[in-house]
């Protein structure tokens, strides 16, 4: 792993990405409110665009037809199968156990509800120094 | 249940063509008709316009996973919708996944299932010019299906006669969900004009008849009615089985296109078990109905099914006969099957060969 | 060599109504005038004409008069032979059908007193499945409470095709009921002809419309499942009587797949389709619909993945097996003594209730 700068704060505003290719791999950043995730560029599903894709919030329900809305543009959508993945974390929000792929050590925020995924999308650690954005690959 | 890992697909040292046996093109819009229809109908489109037993002009009313049904980046960049620019269909697909053949499916506008029974075979023949002149002429690794409005039997024949020997034309399509089940005798004269010619009936889910999307009624969600399309599928090769029309064609090849396999096996089974208890019915019927399915019939690959251990595929993959399966991707839809990745169990070479290029070749006559 | 003795529970069994005469000491004295002033009669139900071949054994249909009509001859061709401790009665007539609601509701009454004073008063072994009519949840609702005090009703009975797909907020009292009474809900196979077999149209054939039957049920559990049906009732057991079984793998992994992608359009639905299924719904033996390897059906019952789905039934008097051949290969010894006794047990509280 080595650090590799890919944008200047200034080039990812809040509620926007950046596509980079960093060591032969296709890699996005986002800045969600401020706060800046990484993740490969490749679904863990079909090997889609994944970062391409749509960001919307997450809808969660306790009852059928009863919404709840929460953390607008913080999930991406694969632009081939629609998976749901939580910016943050690469979790996934369909399906539970059974399978695994390699994945770099995440965090998961406390109070959101997460499905354990098994499809998980890589991570990238993603840091700040001065005015740059920096990836660890 | 054991956990498995999600394996990436299998390296391969050898580099197979590929043949697609089902890509969508599309028009950018239904301007691109006009050179090929005659005023009358122009005027006609743009004022009656389509007339389907369905509420809404624009669209269906089990809204889609994404607009157009497609993959967000399949947008062409010089604009229109997905499917509707040759050259970037050419980089994104083609050329991208080494495509040898594509074999095209225009899922947008039907001529057969026109309420406006005028308008199909003047339909038809356009969409069929327009193929010939803007696809198939174009690049040559595109093949159409010869779209016949096959409500009116005899009309559908004539435009078989049109094209056939044109080597543009690898199949001919008609809709799924048509007036009757297609097995019905009315389309008869539909497959003995295509087994005469050589011509596989190519059947991807589409078109409308105003039936419930289900014997027990409408569903309310597209991610019923997404799933749904398959038993649509499996009625209608129940029908072709049943009905005798494999029997009294048995040169007759089918392709059941985008309607996934998983389930060919159960419904063999099935078939089989209830035609043993019910043969009096069916005397054209001289033999196990899953023969006429293993002689007759191909099944294209896509949506992948994903079993909860990946290499389950291969036991229904032999179930079926590896000579009858052919890879599709569905390109540009959301539900596009990769071909590098869209299996997850280990095939051989050989197998690959035919799933991936041979197969296709076979059926359609390709060289 | 013979059946296994273990006192099996027979999950689907019909007692045939011999005609609308023999209903009319169990209508309310207005009906009984109207049946008779009208002529209303002749509700034997499309999906099972009496004489087609498969829908009576030829050594279960009796000299005079309907197979399964008859509780001696069940006793003969089904209790004994099988060595049946209890036997679940779905009565198949079709007042499911009527456009008259309340007339479906008062043949739904008729059907079930009926039942209950020529078939379970008669016989001990047998229980019996609350026929209701689905085409109004309200009086299908007042129909459950009405029997559900008599324990030797054990589930309410659904038609697998009806006007609309059975999850849908409109059937919501039959389940309300149904769990308040713990009682579980029987999707049989048939249909009442509200839509068309397939989504393609009428087929031509009886064979056609038997086969595609499976289809509604798979249609069923969809909309059970995408309504959010076993979120807001998590005590609701679904039986599908009649449907086949041998689809069922590759059914739940295409449910998956696409709720993977749709998910955001049934938020309420928060675990895999194949989860829900596996807890919530079981599956008659009739027809097994079995592949000619038994290692195939071995294969099917791993991909099932749970030994708690299945439930023994023989389907009396409809003709799937000869003799008391009711088991296909390829069932491992553990599963049959499963499905045999164990899981109508715990899919029928009420069974272990009168437990002798």
């Amino acid at each position: 792993m080595s650090k590799h700068v890919v944008a200047t704060v200034s080039e990812i505003p809040p509620g926007q990405r950046k596509l980079v290719t960093v060591r032969g791999r296709s890699i996005a950043v986002f800045n969600l409110d401020g706060e800046y995730f990484g993740l490969f560029n490749r679904c863990p599903h079909q090997g889609g665009p994944m970062c391409e894709g749509i960001l919307t919030g997450l809808i969660e329900s306790d009852e059928p037809g009863h919404y709840k809305y929460s953390r607008k543009g913080e999930i991406i959508r694969c632009p081939w199968h629609g998976w749901e993945f939580d910016v943050r974390t690469g979790q996934s929000y369909c399906e539970p156990e059974r399978i695994q792929v390699r994945s770099y050590p995440v965090e998961v925020a406390e109070g959101t509800r997460v499905v354990e995924g098994p499809y998980v999308a890589e991570t990238v650690p993603v840091t700040i120094e001065e005015q740059y954005v920096v990836v660890d690959v | 249940m054991s956990s498995a890992l999600l394996e990436r697909a299998v390296a391969h040292e050898t580099k197979i063509g590929v043949i697609d046996c089902d890509v969508h093109h599309a028009m950018r819009s239904s301007k691109d008709l006009y050179p090929y229809l005659p005023a009358r109908w122009r005027e006609h489109l743009e004022t009656y316009g389509s007339r389907r037993p369905t509420p809404f002009t624009g669209s269906s009313p089990y809204f889609k996973a994404a607009p157009a049904l497609s993959r967000k980046d399949s947008w062409p960049r010089n604009g229109g919708p997905p499917g509707s620019d040759l050259a970037f269909l050419q980089e994104q697909l083609l050329d991208r996944y080494g495509i040898e053949a594509g074999m095209l499916h225009l899922l947008s506008p039907t001529g057969m299932d026109q309420r406006n029974q005028e308008l199909a075979p003047v339909l038809c023949r356009a969409i069929n010019e327009w193929q010939f002149h803007e696809w198939t002429q174009k690049d040559q690794r595109l093949k159409a299906a010869i779209v016949v409005p096959g409500e009116d039997a005899a009309a559908a024949v004539a435009e078989i006669e049109h094209w056939a020997g044109n080597r543009d034309f690898a199949q001919v399509s008609v809709v799924t969900h048509t007036i009757e089940p297609l097995g019905r005798r009315r389309y008869w004269p539909i497959y003995e004009a295509a087994a005469a010619h050589g011509l596989p009936i190519g059947l991807h889910s589409s078109g409308n008849n105003g039936y419930a999307v289900t014997a027990a009624g409408w569903s309310s969600y597209y991610v019923e009615e997404h799933h749904e399309v398959s038993m649509s599928q499996q009625a209608l090769v129940t029908s072709l089985v049943c009905e005798g029309v494999l029997a009294r064609y048995p040169s007759l090849k089918v392709v059941i296109v985008e309607a996934g396999l998983a389930w060919v096996p159960s419904l063999c089974w099935r078939l089989d078990r209830q035609w043993a208890r019910m043969k009096d019915e069916v005397p054209h019927l001289t033999r196990p109905p899953s023969s006429y399915v293993r002689e007759q019939v191909w099944f294209t690959t896509q949506p992948m099914d994903e079993p909860e251990r990946p290499e389950d595929i291969l036991s229904i993959l032999e179930w079926i006969g590896w000579d009858r399966i052919l890879f599709a991707t569905d390109y540009p839809h959301w539900d596009f099957d990769n071909p590098e990745t869209a299996f997850k169990a280990q095939m051989t070479e050989q197998q690959r060969r035919m799933v991936f290029r041979d197969n296709a070749r076979a059926v359609y006559g390709l060289g | 060599m013979g059946f296994p003795a273990v006192g099996a529970i027979d999950c689907d069994v019909h007692p045939a109504v011999p005609g609308m005469r023999a209903l009319l000491p169990y209508l309310e004295e207005h009906w009984r005038e109207q049946v008779t002033v009208r002529g209303i009669d002749g509700l034997d139900p499309s999906s099972y004409p009496v004489n087609v071949p498969a829908n009576g054994r030829p050594d279960w249909r009796p000299a005079a008069g309907k197979p399964g009509s008859d509780v001696g001859l069940m006793r003969q061709h089904v209790l004994t032979p099988f060595h049946t401790r209890y036997a679940i009665l779905n009565c198949l007539y079709g007042a499911s059908s009527v456009f008259n609601m309340h007339l479906a509701a008062a043949l739904c009454r008729a059907i079930n007193d009926w039942v209950a004073a020529e078939w379970l008063d008669k016989e001990p072994r047998l229980r019996a499945s609350i026929v209701v009519p689905v085409q109004d949840a309200e009086f299908a609702a007042a129909e459950i409470d009405r029997c559900a005090g008599d324990t030797r009703f054990v589930q309410v009975l659904l038609p697998a095709a009806g006007e609309s797909p059975l999850g849908k907020r409109q059937h919501w009292p039959i389940y309300v009921a149904a769990e308040r009474h713990g009682l579980p809900v029987c999707i049989h196979a048939g249909s009442t002809f509200r839509h068309a077999t397939t989504k393609n149209g009428w087929p031509s054939y009886y064979l056609e419309d038997y086969v595609v039957g499976s289809h509604a049920f798979q249609a069923q559990l969809l909309s059970l499942i995408s309504e959010g049906v076993f979120s807001k009732f998590p005590g609701l057991t679904v039986v599908l009587a009649e449907a086949g079984f041998t689809w069922l793998p590759q059914f739940m992994w295409r449910a998956v797949k696409t709720w993977r992608a749709m998910r955001a359009e049934v938020p309420w639905v928060d675990r895999a389709p194949a989860e829900i299924i596996r807890d919530h719904v079981r599956f008659t033996l009739q027809p097994s619909d079995a592949p000619p390897d038994p290692r195939q059906m071995e294969q099917t019952i791993e991909q099932i993945g749970s030994d708690r789905l299945l439930l023994f039934s023989t389907d009396y008097p409809h003709w799937h097996f000869d003799g008391d051949a009711a088991l296909p290969e390829g069932l491992s010894q553990s599963l049959i003594q499963r499905m045999l006794v164990d899981n109508p047990l715990e899919t029928y509280p009420r069974l272990k209730g009168t437990l002798q």
